[in-house]
């Protein structure tokens, strides 16, 4: 049974407001594939916190990213978050940014191509219009010039 | 990808694919990479299969056959990691980065 995540984060933070979490009715924007995934540049992205080497950490609300070359070493890379429980992350990044994962599926021809840089958030930010509005464009803005054609965003 | 299926269900993103692992696994266990890349194909797949935007695709794998007890304590009080006073956090940070200058 799937877990349902917002009565728990309710109970967690009941001594706070409620939060008022992103509800959208509308039909969400659609841009169809027009070719095969293994012809297409996709980058990957991820909100559990990965640091490469020696970025500075992440800050509450921090809307800032990390740049993560794809060629990254796993002892290149940290885990700074404190939304979830990191330990697995820390031993095996690949259980929330798979990095190495993406590269076997590059070389085998699964994919077009892996973009050059990674991308990593923290993604336990309060404000979502400061995702909305900060994060998300800066990011979206790197990847059209990056030409990437898809993105996989993998949360922790 | 998605680890918490109700908040994708409010956002309504145009694809997601729900793995139902604990928060923190969302591709897989540690050092388990045959898994991993089962699922990281999965999700490559679902680019092209989701034809209809707000598809949720649910995968089929379970995180522990015999015990599904994460579910009760992932996200409940006492499951989240205190976070640091900042000089404890400065000196993690220091030794982290330390390794690479």
């Amino acid at each position: 049974m799937p877990v349902a995540y917002i009565p728990r984060t309710r109970e967690l933070y009941s001594d706070y407001t409620p939060y008022r979490w992103v509800i959208n009715n509308n039909r969400p924007p659609w841009t169809p594939l027009t070719k095969s995934i293994a012809e297409c540049r996709v980058a990957l992205m991820s909100s559990g916190g990965l640091l490469y080497r020696d970025q500075p950490r992440f800050h509450r609300e921090d809307a800032s990213y990390r740049r993560i070359p794809k060629d990254a070493a796993r002892a290149d890379l940290d885990v700074w978050h404190f939304g979830y429980r990191t330990e697995d992350a820390r031993t095996d990044p690949n259980c929330v940014f798979p990095l190495a994962r993406m590269r076997e599926l590059e070389k085998e021809g699964t994919i077009g191509e892996l973009a050059d840089p990674a991308y990593s958030f923290m993604g336990g930010i309060y404000s979502s219009r400061k995702v909305r509005d900060e994060l998300a464009p800066r990011i979206t803005d790197e990847l059209k010039k990056a030409r990437v054609e898809a993105f996989y965003l993998v949360p922790a | 990808m998605t680890s918490a299926r109700d908040i994708t269900e409010a956002v309504n993103p145009p694809r997601a694919v729900f793995l139902n692992f604990p928060l923190g696994h969302q591709t897989g266990k540690p050092n388990q990479p045959e898994l991993q890349r089962q699922i990281v194909r999965d999700a490559m797949r679902a680019f092209e299969t989701i034809q209809a935007p707000g598809t949720i695709i649910d995968l089929p794998y379970g995180w522990n056959p015999n015990d599904n007890g994460w579910e009760e304590t992932d996200y409940t009080l006492g499951f989240l990691p205190p976070r640091p006073e900042k000089v404890d956090a400065d000196r993690i940070e220091a030794s982290r980065r330390a390794k690479f200058t």
